[in-house]
């Protein structure tokens, strides 16, 4: 079973294409990386897959359904969620609070009975709080729920994206440049973190990555993205000696040493 | 602070001219004429001086703070220049005033302007005085300023209480009169001011109050205990505050309860703008089309002469609110797809419809054109009418609380961190599976209900209404009181309300220049204070104070 | 296509469905109108002409707010009092008091000309003020901030003007050469009318030049396109932003004047309900599009003029011409709804994805 096949999948900007005819599947339980040079358009593939641009063709089938024409909302409720380049925390809220709105698919309360405060409401809170401080300490935040987001430090920004994006309780994880910005030490937890995401919680995790030691290293599976074309796909071994990666990444004639 | 450079004569120069353009500025739109007829202190001052003297008071005091600290003198002489400098251009207005007719083009340069600038002392000698008053105010401001944090908190507060008291003395006057009768009125008032014995006396005790308080409060250490007791306190503080509202018709009288049931209808409506602008982030300039809209169905399902269907109070209310309601969600979906400044736009267009239609001869034969609607019964119960202020105040009141009770449960429940996280960040909110078409339509839907609540019960109120009652302005003043108090923030709503609403009722001088002061009040509060006067959330920020330094954030 | 069919959800339906209403109830009284023909050929052109003419003051206004949004992305929403505050001061100092003594219909070239540099030069003087004072310091403020102010502004401005000048309602002197009406093509015209249409094209055309072609309009160009890129090119961004207020405030300071020749009456409430109509005019054209909001001005002035009497008369509508403002707010939410760009727009559809 593929949690996410996608055939032929095209966006295009006015005469720019973006994505370019692009298909692959991923079965459940992967870690998939997309890689390619900047402006490969794999940041735009992953506004396609979660319903923030309509793409211009093709289609995208999430677990055997069809996310075409589905809102960015639909998607997520589907059990698809996302992680951003640029970190995109609810800045003036709490870390809580951020993963509590993460975890908004799952309330079932009507808003009126918020007003009048049921024990259903109560429990439901109770609940998701519980949760929220759970996935807090999951991902090693305990202690730190009552800071306003842009308060913490920029890698626990990173993983207080990551619970954000858990609460939802996905099937599968988008995660955009998750080691952007961060030192050695910080991208070797950061690779551990999503392996435990998937070995623990079973997440399929599909990844975009810039940093060649975090893709070779925990994914299964890559696909190479260059003018918004899938350029190869293979296993991080064969990835490594395809001369038309070597190519796209550092030109004719390099060397592949390198990767 | 740290003071990168200390001021030169050329600031000096400009701070003098700056608050003298202040002055200028406030005499010829005729601020300060106006303010003259209110006496402060018998005899001695008016509201008009003070607001003619703040400018180079405050502009000295500033300058003051800027001169380090080991040169006093000097400090105390740039405070006497700046005082001179400002005097300067109200000089040059007394001299043009008296030599040429400079009314026919400034209707507001009167002769009691230029007599209330001149201390009533004619052109020469009064100029004189003016500057020698404007320098030794500003030399005082500067001194002020040099003394040490325990004597200059005290005698600000000092001065703070005596001119509060000053300014409302008429108001005080009447409540002291009803409680304790002419005689303690003639001890502390002369005419409708202050007496200065007693002027002196309310200095003397705030300043000494607050200097006892300052040497006593000792410095703050939170701990978890002192949290609890504070939840506690607050908890003690509602109940308390919840009785004092129940009697305050009571103690207020009858002219004081309508400023207070106006007061509470601006609350209710800021309530409602405040989920839409402050909770949802969604700028609407148009919200008094649902006070409008309220009122209108009000009038039109109760109203007892040819246009209504004389319906009770509390039959149509329901109605009202319904229609209100609606009328959010029907207004709301056209301007979902938009954001920040065209959604201000197009609200402030539907709004203008909204009158418009209400005054056209179109609709004239439902809700009567330009005549409005009159014959409004007032609310009843079992026979009793809410006729008196005093009893619509409860009436008032009941919806205040119902509000303010909706907002808080929603701000807290799912709901409310929906609309936070959307007015944060739209994309992203939508990517945590938030439905920003209904999250949206909740937000114009709760609003427009506390719009059209506020509408049904002004209706009731007033008896009539009428469309010139519903323009532009109700909303402005809306936005403009959600603002001052924090927007987001429950309490900053009736804060902003008594400031906004209140202050203009008890001070007509300032209700003739209340959109001015609106205005100006919004800049000023976007360039130095743009969280209001009472922030949301402040207290868990304030806990979290001493933890992290919290970078300033604008929103 | 039944994937296209299938993306369209409730909210697109109500919104088509909201539009086909309006062109239905457009189209129908449109043809109602023109069977039952209550107006003769002569009205007709009257109403044409002067919703050119209203145009022409539209897209002169609009013209600031289009300049400012192109650089700021802001609503200068303080824009209608700029225009007003030159053309009342030029009322009160200088045009009653020249009529007053008669030097006005001695040398009308002289007074209309001194009339005209002053309120540019006092529209100007506030505008820079109120960019230095209440804009400069929210640039990098988020968006709600300086909206807030620029709120705050207009009415500052506004009623800043009334405690000034008082709050009635001031004649502007009649121009003898102006009264009257002109016989253009055997049609006769207001000649306050032509003047007003001329001397509007002229300046927007002129302004279009100024912007295209000269040095200063080149920097406003480019510090409109990228900010900070314009900075790292040498242009010193505070006076471009400057220079677009002049700009802006001195169009609509020209406006003042012409609007003070066409009505003959100002008063401090006159630049609200104008000005917003200005900005429905640059939204209209596209805004941050100079052609753009000249040609929204001109259609939305049109729209208001022939609306009432063409769409409205025939629905049977009592007075119609009291529902002006519905029709152009109407057409202000339809485009923001269909067209956010504008007719003459594009940027924004970029921006927003």
């Amino acid at each position: 079973m593929h949690v996410l096949s996608t055939t032929d999948v095209t966006k295009k900007f006015g005469g720019l294409v973006a994505v370019n005819q692009f298909d692959f599947d991923i079965p459940e339980g992967r870690i998939y990386s997309v890689i390619g040079p900047n402006g490969a358009g794999k940041t735009t593939f992953f506004n396609c897959i979660t319903g923030f641009y309509e793409s211009d063709g093709g289609a995208i089938k999430f677990m055997g359904r069809v996310l075409n024409g589905k809102s960015t909302d639909q998607i997520t409720r589907m059990g698809v969620s996302r992680t951003y380049q640029n970190i995109r925390l609810f800045s003036n809220m709490t870390a809580i609070e951020n993963i509590l709105v993460g975890r908004h698919p799952h309330y079932k309360t009507f808003w009126m009975e918020a007003i009048v405060q049921t024990k259903r409401v109560l429990r439901e809170e109770a609940e998701a709080l519980e949760e929220a401080l759970h996935l807090l300490d999951f991902v090693g935040l305990q202690g730190l729920g009552d800071q306003l987001a842009t308060n913490l430090p920029y890698g626990a920004q990173r993983r207080l994206e990551i619970a954000r994006a858990l609460a939802n309780r996905p099937k599968l994880l988008l995660l955009d440049e998750p080691t952007a910005g961060m030192n050695p030490n910080e991208t070797i937890e950061m690779m551990r973190f999503i392996q435990r995401l998937r070995d623990e919680l079973g997440i399929t995790i599909l990844l975009i990555e810039h940093d060649m030691k975090v893709v070779m290293g925990i994914s299964e599976n890559i696909g190479v993205m260059d003018f918004g074309t899938k350029i190869a796909e293979g296993t991080p071994e064969e990835i490594q000696r395809n001369p038309q990666v070597i190519e796209a990444y550092l030109g004719r004639g390099a060397s592949s040493e390198v990767l | 602070m740290t003071i990168t450079k200390s001021i030169e004569i050329r600031d000096v120069i400009k701070f003098g001219l700056l608050a003298g353009v202040i002055v200028l500025s406030l005499s010829v739109i005729g601020f300060i004429d106006l303010l003259g007829t209110r006496e402060l202190v018998a005899g001695m001052f008016t509201l008009g001086h003070i607001f003619m003297l703040a400018a180079p008071f405050g502009m000295a005091f500033v300058s003051a703070g800027k001169v380090s600290a080991d040169e006093k003198n000097k400090a105390l002489g740039y405070g006497f220049l700046i005082g001179v400098i400002a005097a300067l251009p109200l000089v040059v207005l007394a001299i043009l005033a008296t030599s040429f007719d400079i009314r026919q083009f400034l209707p507001n340069v009167s002769p009691s302007l230029i007599s209330l600038l001149t201390f009533g002392q004619g052109l020469t000698v009064g100029s004189l005085i003016l500057v020698v008053v404007t320098g030794i105010l500003g030399l005082l401001a500067a001194g002020l300023h040099t003394l040490p944090d325990r004597f200059q908190h005290p005698l600000i507060t000092g001065l703070g209480w005596m001119l509060i008291a000053g300014t409302f003395s008429e108001i005080l006057l009447g409540r002291v009169r009803a409680f304790f009768g002419r005689g303690v009125v003639k001890l502390i008032f002369a005419g409708k001011a202050l007496n200065p014995i007693a002027a002196l006396i309310i200095f003397v005790l705030a300043a000494g109050i607050t200097y006892w308080l300052d040497t006593r409060a000792p410095k703050k250490e939170e701990t978890v205990e002192d949290i609890k007791k504070l939840q506690k306190m607050t908890k003690i503080r509602i109940g308390l505050g919840i009785l004092l509202l129940l009697v305050s018709p009571l103690i207020l009288g009858t002219y004081l309860t309508e400023v207070a049931n106006n007061v509470g209808l601006y609350v209710i409506m800021g309530l409602g703008l405040n989920i839409v602008v402050g909770f949802a982030g969604l700028l609407d300039l148009g919200f008094v089309a649902f006070f409008a809209i309220g009122a209108f169905a009000m009038g039109v399902l109760t109203s007892e002469g040819h246009l209504g269907l004389g319906l009770t109070f509390w039959t149509a209310l329901p109605f009202s609110v319904l229609a209100s309601t609606l009328a959010g969600v029907v207004l709301g979906i056209p301007v979902l797809g938009m954001r920040g400044d065209y959604l201000a736009i197009v609200t402030l267009g539907f709004g203008e419809i909204i009158r418009i239609l209400a005054l056209s001869d179109m609709l004239k034969p439902y809700i009567g054109g330009a005549q409005g609607i009159l014959q409004i019964p007032k609310p009843s119960i079992m026979g009793f009418e809410f006729i008196q202020p005093e009893s619509l105040f409860y009436i008032v009141l009941l919806g205040v609380l119902l509000a303010a009770f909706i907002s808080w449960r929603l701000r807290d429940s799912r709901l409310g961190r929906q609309w936070m996280a959307m007015r944060d960040d739209e994309d992203v909110a939508e990517a945590m599976g938030i439905n920003l078409v209904s999250t949206k339509l909740m937000a114009f839907a709760s609003g427009a209900f506390f719009g059209g609540l506020a509408g049904a019960i002004f209706a009731s109120k007033l008896t009539s209404i009428f469309p010139h009652s519903f323009n532009l302005i109700v909303s402005i003043n809306v936005l403009s009181l959600i603002i001052v108090g924090g927007l987001g923030s429950l309490p900053g709503v009736v804060v902003g309300a008594l400031i906004l609403v209140g202050l203009p009722e008890l001070l007509r001088e300032f209700a003739e220049h209340r959109m001015l002061i609106y205005g100006a009040l919004l800049i000023v509060m976007m360039l130095a204070k743009p969280e209001g006067f009472w922030p949301s959330e402040i207290i868990k920020r304030e806990l979290h104070a001493h933890e992290e330094p919290e970078p300033v954030s604008s929103d | 296509m039944l994937q296209r069919l299938q993306n369209i959800s409730f909210l697109d339906i109500a919104l088509w469905a909201l539009g086909a209403i309006i062109i239905f109830v457009v189209i129908w009284g449109t043809v109602a109108t023109l069977i039952e023909n209550p107006y003769p050929a002569q009205t007709w052109v009257e109403t044409v002409v002067a919703g050119i003419a209203q145009g022409s003051l539209y897209a002169l206004i609009a013209i600031g707010y289009t300049l400012v949004y192109g650089v700021l992305f802001m609503i200068n929403f303080a824009h209608g009092e700029f225009f007003m505050s030159g053309i009342i001061t030029a009322t009160i100092f200088l045009a009653q008091p020249m009529k007053a003594s008669g030097f006005l219909d001695a040398h009308p070239v002289i007074s209309i000309s001194l009339i005209a540099v002053t309120a540019i030069l006092v529209s100007v003087g506030i505008a820079l003020l109120t960019e230095r004072v209440a804009y400069r310091p929210l640039r990098k403020a988020p968006r709600l901030v300086p909206l807030i102010t620029a709120i705050g502004a207009s009415f500052f401005w506004q009623y800043f003007f009334r405690g000034l000048y008082g709050s009635e309602v001031k004649s502007f002197p009649q121009f003898e050469a102006l009264a009257g009406k002109a016989s253009i093509l055997g049609i006769p015209i207001l000649k306050s009318h032509i003047i007003v249409i001329i001397a509007a094209v002229l300046m927007l055309i002129g302004l279009y030049f100024f912007i295209m072609k000269t040095k200063v309009g080149k920097s406003i160009r480019a510090v409109a396109e990228n900010k900070d890129v314009a900075a790292l090119m040498g242009i010193n961004v505070d006076r471009a932003v400057a220079i677009t207020f002049a700009m802006g405030s001195a169009m609509a300071g020209i406006a003042g004047v012409l609007f003070a020749l066409v009505f003959r009456q100002v008063h401090f409430f006159m630049g609200f309900i104008p000005g917003i109509k200005a900005f429905t005019a640059a939204v209209l054209g596209g805004i941050g599009s100079v052609p753009g909001a000249a040609l929204g001005g001109f259609l939305l002035g049109m729209f208001e003029s022939v609306g009432p009497g063409l769409f409205l008369e025939g629905l049977g509508i009592p007075a119609p011409h009291q529902l002006k403002d519905v029709i152009a707010f109407t057409l202000l939410v339809l485009v923001l709804i269909f067209r956010p760009q504008g007719i003459l727009g594009e940027r924004l559809a970029v921006e927003k994805a």
